[in-house]
């Protein structure tokens, strides 16, 4: 089969560049090894809402409102919104189509999948960032009788055995997943490295609108200190809630929650914990609170006193003077450990010489280093934004216009050509 | 707030920092460094350490000069006090880390230093040592650090050198995480 570009992945960010080429008029599929959206239908678990409030999933060409605007969609909601985008934009997805591999092939490149092969001039890699869990090497030294979970296999507490769990990690689903687990009864031990603290609300509106307005969102990749460091951020420490309420470290240890340090290694049936903790929550905190200044001085000169309440500080993070340096696995108090540690991109399926050092697709923001190879749905991809549903619009409309000027003369547009629109 | 962001001079070469951060990620190879200290025994718990070559960039290094601490232990434990305890050098090493690292976070942020003063404290239950009580470890139970620093900066913003300070700093990791130590003889 032929065709211009393939597209791999009916995710959200998938589904944006298929309208952003229509736009184009340029004739593509997206290839889908499921069904749309996925991940978002399997690898979640059950209490995940969306951190982003409804409204600000602003996807190109569809502007579909539902519900509450200021809500936070569970995973069926969300399943169902990306289906309805889907729909809506006539998306040419296959579904239930794996791909085996991506290969170069002539101008182009020869896509092979469960369904058949397809030649096409340009691929674009949309399966998302959140492919495989990532574990420190050390994790395989769990000792035997206590269960390893990483947030891909979680669904709910239930499925814990009763007694103790080592909750690694402390970003969004980390801190989501300690204080369901703690509420189940089953006391948890948080470990906690680096982690961007922000508050739900602030002055009466959610972080993200401040975000959005200020303009943290838009912030470019060219505009950061180093790329490579801020598309390795954790996520916001935050929870979509119906109550809209804050999740922090402060309300976990509120429960009960006992914190310890970044995980060092396991020795001996011991997990270690780096004696850095104080030095990570204050840190938190003064990166949180240079937001909250910057928020300040933005609203003072762009909103009138009465459309916001006055600033107010918030409590710095309570961390022990002396947490824990290590957790005995052993003694049967820990049943349960769960990494939250991250994800990784699953790309073995891509034949193409374009990885760096780390296996990672070397790309400038999103126009890999091979002609016709692009990237999607990646965190800090052209900018902030680009890690949320919201960020789709604005990548795919600068990697479509810049994809047209590849098929229109594939030798000008080189992999380092300079962006549209990078703003 | 900070007064003067335009120029700051604490006399780090912040661009050749950067340039070497950029020439390593293009060469990982070369960022292997490999750190070297030599010890003799004196006599009694008095001991010299010197140190002078290391091994970076792909090849043998030298320092200016051979440098050589003393250590020792104090009288009141039997010991004639030619030199500071080794875990008052391994306070001293922390400071001297964290205070490099202040000095080039804030050239690298355009915030002058003036004055930039560590104390440290690390508690210790000798019993660890002694062999008294099994169930105290030897090491420091803690270390404290304070800074007092003057800079043309405002409170967060020296709050944040002195973090990012630790964040970066190479005994602050080797104190605060285990790392394997093989001892052989001969």
């Amino acid at each position: 089969m032929r065709t211009t570009v393939v597209i791999i992945g009916a995710g959200h960010a998938g589904l944006a560049m298929s309208h952003s080429l229509a736009e184009h008029s340029i004739d593509h599929v997206v290839i889908e090894r499921g069904t749309v959206a996925h991940s978002w239908r399997t690898e979640r678990w059950d209490s995940l809402r969306l951190l982003t409030p409804n409204w600000m999933s602003r996807l190109p060409g569809a502007p579909l409102t539902v519900g509450d605007p200021d809500g936070f969609r569970t995973m069926p909601e969300t399943v169902a919104f990306i289906e309805r985008y889907a729909a809506a934009i006539g998306a040419p997805v296959h579904t239930d189509t794996t791909v085996l591999s991506v290969r170069p092939r002539g101008d182009g490149y020869l896509v092979t999948t469960t369904q058949g092969t397809w030649q096409c001039q340009a691929v674009v890699v949309a399966t998302g960032a959140c492919n495989l869990p990532s574990l420190p090497p050390f994790a395989t030294r769990v000792p035997a009788g206590v269960t390893s979970l990483t947030p891909r296999d979680y669904r709910n507490p239930s499925q814990l055995a009763p007694g103790g769990v080592l909750v690694v990690g402390a970003a969004a689903s980390g801190i989501q997943i300690a204080e369901e687990i703690q509420r189940s009864g089953r006391p948890v031990t948080l470990s906690v490295g680096e982690h961007v603290r922000v508050p739900r609300r602030y002055r009466g509106r959610d972080i993200t609108w401040w975000m959005d307005r200020v303009g943290v969102f838009d912030e470019s990749y060219t505009e950061v200190d180093s790329v490579e460091r801020v598309r390795g951020v954790a996520s916001l420490q935050l929870i979509g809630s119906p109550e809209h309420r804050d999740l922090d470290l402060n309300a976990l240890t509120g429960l009960g929650v006992r914190l310890v340090g970044r995980l060092a290694g396991i020795s001996g049936g011991r997990a270690q914990c780096s004696g850095s903790l104080p030095n990570l929550v204050r840190m938190a905190d003064l990166k949180m609170n240079r937001l909250l200044a910057r928020i300040d001085a933005w609203a003072s000169s762009h909103l009138a006193g009465d459309e916001i309440e006055p600033p107010h500080s918030i409590e710095p993070t309570r961390v022990d003077a002396s947490p824990p340096l290590a957790v005995d696995l052993t003694s049967g108090e820990i049943r349960t450990v769960i990494w939250a540690t991250g994800y990784r991109p699953d790309h073995s399926w891509l034949d193409v010489p374009v990885f760096d050092r780390k296996g990672r697709i070397r790309h400038d923001g999103g126009v890999a280093a091979a002609p016709g190879l692009y990237l999607i749905g990646m965190p800090f991809l052209r900018r902030r934004r680009s890690s949320l549903i919201d960020g789709a619009a604005s990548d795919a409309r600068d990697l479509s216009t810049h994809l047209a000027s590849y098929l229109a003369d594939p030798a000008a547009a080189g992999p380092a050509a300079p962006l549209l629109g990078a703003a | 707030m900070r007064t003067t962001k335009e120029s700051a001079d604490n006399g780090v070469n912040v661009e050749a920092l950067l340039g070497a951060r950029e020439a390593l990620t293009q060469s990982p190879e070369a960022a292997q460094f490999v750190w070297r200290a030599r010890n003799e025994w004196v006599r009694g718990t008095h001991s010299r350490s010197t140190v002078e070559g290391f091994f970076g960039l792909g090849a043998e290094q030298r320092h200016k000069t051979t440098f050589g601490y003393e250590a020792d232990h104090p009288e009141l434990f039997a010991s004639e006090d030619n030199g500071a305890t080794p875990v008052e050098l391994v306070l001293a090493g922390l400071a001297s880390c964290l205070t490099a690292g202040i000095a080039a976070v804030a050239q690298h942020r355009k915030i002058q230093l003036h004055a930039v003063t560590a104390t440290l404290e690390g508690a210790m239950d000798i019993q660890g040592i002694l062999g008294i009580d099994g169930d105290v470890r030897n090491g420091f139970s803690g270390i404290t650090v304070h800074y007092r620093i003057e800079a043309d900066a405002s409170p967060e913003e020296i709050e944040a050198l002195v973090a990012q300070s630790q964040k970066r700093s190479a005994v602050f990791d080797i104190i605060t995480n285990p790392t394997n130590v093989t001892v052989a003889v001969n």
